[in-house]
């Protein structure tokens, strides 16, 4: 901060000026010190608690929750286990790509197509909610009859559980168009696929995106909960967490594990950042 | 877009031929409200014709049948247009668009080419007197900005009857008044036929050739108006005794209109 300590700028920060709008005024420099704080306490915080419940375990129970350190030492920094994890994060990741990929082809399409068509909306969307509510534990076996034990039936585990709120969202972000401008279009003679085009779809971007963020989380655990079913193939993080459980080496099952929220946080920033990008100039969800 | 109109410019108050008529129309909801009941009149080429009436009376009703948006349950309606600018009550500007894109969208829809899409869209936001603030979003305009960059809108089509649904009534006085006066610089300009629908007796009156005035429902025509003042009119306007005695009489036509 001592870059930029001529006067204008420290008066800015310490107080920006309430006369004209703040998104225009403040300066980034002020919106970033008082926006970034929170990230390291969050994240010390977290630290404290994990050291204290370790503590408190009666140590032959702590390999359970090994200290910090160690999962720092003997997961993150031995080369040998960070190899193995790496690799396995490229072919989770590899797979959430691929069903939210495959979520948002078919969830666009089956979202469209209610829009379309009112009696497909009926048709469909108790048995989306019935999708979103059906315990994929039980139909395990079931997906494993019909599409074996490969990627393409870890995919399904994947999709089934990021799909919802694709179609949902963009359902609701279309028929939220003002009557206004429907009127507007109908007046000028447009045809569906142009109102689709030119009004419902980008009015419904904001829920996209929203829907977008939510899905790409879904799909890291989707593509987690899909390897552990289906443990045969190249090993992803679901089998790791699965092997190491098994040869009780929880130092590198909790670096998995972190390494699986790293890969659910950077999806989330990326859409947020994509999402901001888009609708910065009209959205009010989009920051300056 | 080959309308069989010639264009407004050859246009001028002699020509009377009817822009916009409508013969014996009623209006009845299928919750069996009776929205208008045998409404009767025209507007022509280069008049301003101002429908006042109390809320709820179906005035905008009529608009929505002028151009087709809803079907009366009874009457026709006629009209020789090739284009209708059509004013809501919202500027209904797409919010993803800038100005300039907002001002294109209807010769877009009516696909027209490019270039020419662009040079229209200049001309229409210069006249709405929004130059300089095309690249803006809608979000960052004033109310009266955005009503101006509706209007640049249907300008681009140059329309030979403009249909107003109260356009200016979620403004302030003041913007209310200035755009009044940028209207009628357009209208002198263009001489489209217009139709005008307000809740604002000065407005009504201000702005117009002719004031009908609108019971409550069903909205019938109960009071009508020649409005004699010459164009182009001055805000000052406003404060001769010639235009507060015929906003007396409609609104005395309007206080009938109650009972």
């Amino acid at each position: 901060m001592t870059a930029v300590a001529d006067n204008t700028a420290v008066t800015d920060v310490v107080e920006a000026q309430p006369v004209a709008p703040p998104s225009v005024i403040r300066p980034k420099r002020a919106r970033s010190i008082t926006s970034l704080w929170p990230l390291p306490v969050g994240f010390l915080l977290i630290l404290a608690a994990w050291y204290l419940l370790t503590l408190r375990m009666k140590p032959n129970r702590r390999f359970l929750l090994p200290w910090p350190h160690d999962v720092v030492s003997k997961g993150f920094l031995d080369g040998e286990a960070m190899g193995e994890i790496l690799a396995s994060t490229w072919l989770t990741t590899k797979l959430a790509v691929f069903g939210l990929g495959v979520s948002i082809i078919l969830g666009g399409t089956v979202g469209i197509l209610m829009y379309r068509f009112k009696w497909y909306e009926r048709m469909t969307f108790p048995y989306l909610v019935a999708l979103q509510a059906v315990p994929i534990l039980a139909i395990s076996p079931l997906l494993q009859i019909a599409f074996g034990y490969g990627f393409f039936a870890k995919s399904v585990v994947c999709i089934i559980i990021s799909f919802f709120p694709i179609p949902t969202n963009l359902l609701l972000g279309m028929k939220s168009v003002d009557r206004g401008m429907l009127d507007l279009f109908d007046l000028h003679g447009a045809s569906w696929t142009t109102k689709l085009r030119k009004l419902a779809l980008p009015n419904a971007l904001p829920s996209i995106f929203a829907a977008f963020r939510i899905s790409a989380g879904l799909s890291v655990i989707g593509a987690i909960v899909g390897e552990q079913f289906f443990q045969k193939g190249d090993p992803g993080l679901g089998q790791r967490l699965t092997q190491y459980r098994t040869l009780i080496e929880y130092e590198r099952l909790y670096t998995c594990l972190i390494m699986s929220s790293l890969l659910g946080i950077v999806v989330f920033i990326f859409f947020g950042w994509l999402s901001n990008r888009v609708l910065r100039n009209w959205h009010e969800s989009a920051q300056h | 877009m080959t309308a069989p109109h010639p264009g407004p410019s050859g246009l001028s108050l002699a020509d009377r031929s009817p822009s916009l008529g409508f013969h014996h129309i009623s209006m009845t909801f299928p919750d069996g409200t009776v929205a208008l009941q045998d409404v009767s009149f025209t507007v022509n080429a280069g008049e301003f014709v101002t429908v006042v009436g109390p809320s709820g009376c179906g005035k905008s009703t009529l608009l929505r049948i002028a151009s087709g948006l809803a079907q009366a349950s009874d009457g026709t309606v006629s009209a020789d247009t090739g284009s209708v600018g059509y004013v809501f009550q919202d500027a209904t500007l797409l919010p993803w668009r800038t100005v300039r894109s907002n001002v294109e969208l209807l010769a877009e829809l009516h696909g027209l080419p490019k270039a020419e899409r662009a040079r229209k869209a200049e001309d229409a936001i210069a006249q709405v007197g929004l130059d300089g603030h095309a690249t803006k979003y809608p979000k960052q305009l004033s109310g009266g900005m955005r009503m101006r960059a509706s209007l640049a809108r249907s300008l681009v089509l140059d329309p030979s009857v403009f249909l107003f649904d109260e356009p200016f009534g979620a403004l302030d006085e003041i913007t209310r008044e200035r755009l009044n006066d940028q209207l009628l610089e357009l209208f002198a300009a263009k001489r489209f036929a217009s139709l005008f629908i307000t809740h604002s007796i000065y407005e009504a009156v201000y702005l117009s050739t002719r004031v009908l005035v609108m019971s409550a429902r069903p909205g019938r025509i109960v009071g009508d108006f020649a409005i004699p003042f010459d164009y182009p009119r001055s805000p000052e306007l406003r404060f001769d005794p010639a235009f507060s005695e015929l906003t007396g009489h409609v609104s005395a036509a309007l206080r009938g209109a109650h009972r």
